[in-house]
């Protein structure tokens, strides 16, 4: 059951998408989401969203998945679209007590969904396509300018790498000692909430000892390989920019100025 | 002998519709008798882990079924806490699950989960902690000042405090040195031959199985390879080579001696039989 959970998840492949430069597709999220904020109505909509689509079509990440990471986020978007639709003041369309449906209510409950939905599809495709050790080295070279200011660009990278490194192995012990606990009839999933909350110590106190062994064997193995930081290290796989980056770009950069331009036009 | 669990049909697929997609188990019949002690043996990755899961419930066929004492232990799966009490699963080290602030009181999690009486739960932890070869004044210790050993033990006394009717074991010496091993296996043959219950060893040492089960299932790429007695098995040797394992290195001893020209069985298994079977030979060569 722990294993369902998408969050960061890495779909391997060999598609246009997943050769990008890590830093290319870190940057290709920020204009896309600038477009999906910029856009205002179903035009520029539809143009994000067909180049969405078209991303998902190149990455062969089947869209089954991508919908499944929604998930998570069904109450939110459920409670986002409500307000919506009840509390935007315009024309009224039907009234009840304090609910009143606008007719721009419906619009904005209507493109705030789909905002939510593009936003969150997008980001994931970039963790489907991107293995976590890319994206980390992505984001300390886009970071780099910030170590002139002190700031530990590669310490934070370094972190972030070992974090998504132990999240599976964290998962898979967990999955362990609850089979082990439940082995020997502990029992997660009824009585009270007190309960449910007292059955989780049999979980919890050995993760954490194991975690906090973990962190201390692998200080051990790091210190043993002379690992003394950033300064003067240098990568086994350097990143480098390659033609389809320059395309990739140039196509994000298109989308958001048309998408610019579109809101001029009220569209 | 009256089976106790019998295996139909059983596969285990996981991450069904995912890239990772794979069958851990495949299609597998066994059968564990009543009062034996089995051995399953198969190389790392051939499904041992995946199948003795399903033995106590914690796993859910994809297809096939679990029979426990005659009935299909998912029949009602609310019910599924009771088939873990009577078939008690020590997982492969499983000290990382210890927890509690007392030794006692770790291997008293299982029995108080059963929602036994403070007297019967105290008899249990006690007979328990003897079998498991944990001593009376460890009980009171904190399970995390304990040596690596010892903790192991007191996990595998937490299983065997439910009186469960089928014990099964995942590589228990894993990681111990030749000495605790050797102990801590005498200990579970004893507590095999005093409660005469069912017992379950699960490893990938041939020489670990060869001394002390009755029986002996190889498992070899998802699926059953080999069944039967020590003796069946170690004589197809090659077979248990194609299977990715070797046999007990007594074997291979009397294997190379028949290829020297001694008359020998090849298919002996423990020092004890090599020792009987090199006996006439010994008479023959005395006057050296």
């Amino acid at each position: 059951m722990l294993k369902d959970i998408t969050l960061g998840q890495f779909f391997p492949g060999n598609t246009v998408i997943h050769r990008l430069d890590p830093r290319t597709k870190l940057l290709a999220v920020v204009f896309y989401i600038a477009a999906l904020f910029t856009a205002k109505w179903f035009v520029s909509y539809g143009l994000v969203l067909a180049f969405l689509l078209l991303c998902i079509h190149l990455s062969q990440v089947p869209f089954k998945s991508l919908v499944k990471g929604l998930r998570p986020v069904l109450f939110i978007l459920a409670f986002t679209a409500i307000l919506n639709l009840f509390y935007t003041p315009g024309r009224t369309l039907w009234h009840w007590w304090i609910f009143t449906v606008t007719i721009e209510g419906i619009f904005t409950a209507f493109f705030m969904l789909l905002r939510i939905t593009m936003l969150i599809m997008g980001t994931f495709l970039l963790t489907y396509t991107t293995s976590p050790i890319a994206l980390t080295d992505g984001l300390e070279s886009l970071l780099g300018p910030l170590k002139k200011l002190h700031a530990p660009v590669h310490e934070l990278s370094m972190m972030m790498s070992i974090a998504l490194r132990f999240i599976p192995t964290l998962i898979e012990e967990t999955d362990k000692i609850m089979s082990a606990q439940k082995a020997r009839g502990a029992d997660f999933e009824s009585g009270s909430l007190i309960q449910k909350a007292k059955a989780l110590i049999p979980i919890l106190v050995p993760l954490f000892i194991s975690a906090f062994r973990r962190a201390d064997e692998l200080a051990t193995a790091m210190e043993c390989r002379c690992y003394h930081g950033g300064d003067g290290r240098t990568k086994l796989h350097v990143l480098r920019y390659q033609g389809r980056d320059y395309g990739a770009s140039a196509a994000l950069a298109a989308l958001l100025a048309a998408v610019i331009v579109l809101r001029q036009f009220g569209l | 002998m009256e089976p106790i669990i019998k295996v139909e049909h059983l596969t285990h697929t996981y991450g069904e519709g995912t890239p990772f997609c794979r069958s851990a188990v495949k299609d597998v019949d066994l059968t564990i008798y009543k009062g034996e002690f089995l051995g399953i043996i198969g190389h790392t990755g051939s499904g041992k882990s995946t199948l003795i899961q399903h033995l106590n419930g914690l796993l859910r066929p994809t297809a096939g079924t679990v029979r426990l004492a005659g009935e299909d232990i998912w029949a009602d799966p609310k019910a599924i806490r009771k088939v873990r009490f009577r078939v008690g699963l020590v997982f492969q080290y499983p000290e990382y699950q210890l927890f509690e602030e007392t030794v006692y009181k770790d291997i008293a999690f299982g029995p108080r989960n059963m929602a036994l009486s403070e007297e019967e739960i105290d008899r249990r932890v006690r007979q328990a902690a003897a079998f498991a070869g944990v001593r009376e004044e460890l009980l009171e210790k904190s399970p995390f000042e304990l040596s690596g050993g010892q903790k192991r033990r007191v996990a595998i006394a937490g299983v065997i405090a439910m009186e469960p009717e089928v014990l099964i074991l995942d590589e228990p010496s894993a990681g111990l040195d030749p000495a605790g091993r050797e102990s801590l296996l005498r200990n579970i043959r004893q507590y095999h031959r005093a409660s005469g219950n069912t017992v379950v060893l699960v490893s990938h040492s041939m020489d670990e199985i060869a001394e002390n089960v009755d029986r002996i299932i190889v498992l070899a790429d998802a699926g059953v390879a080999m069944e039967g007695t020590p003796h069946e098995v170690f004589s197809r040797a090659e077979k248990l080579e194609a299977a990715g394992l070797s046999v007990p290195q007594v074997t291979k001893v009397a294997m190379a001696l028949r290829r020297l020209g001694v008359d020998i069985d090849p298919a002996v298994y423990t020092v004890g039989d090599l020792e009987l079977a090199l006996q006439p030979l010994r008479r023959r060569d005395a006057p050296c």
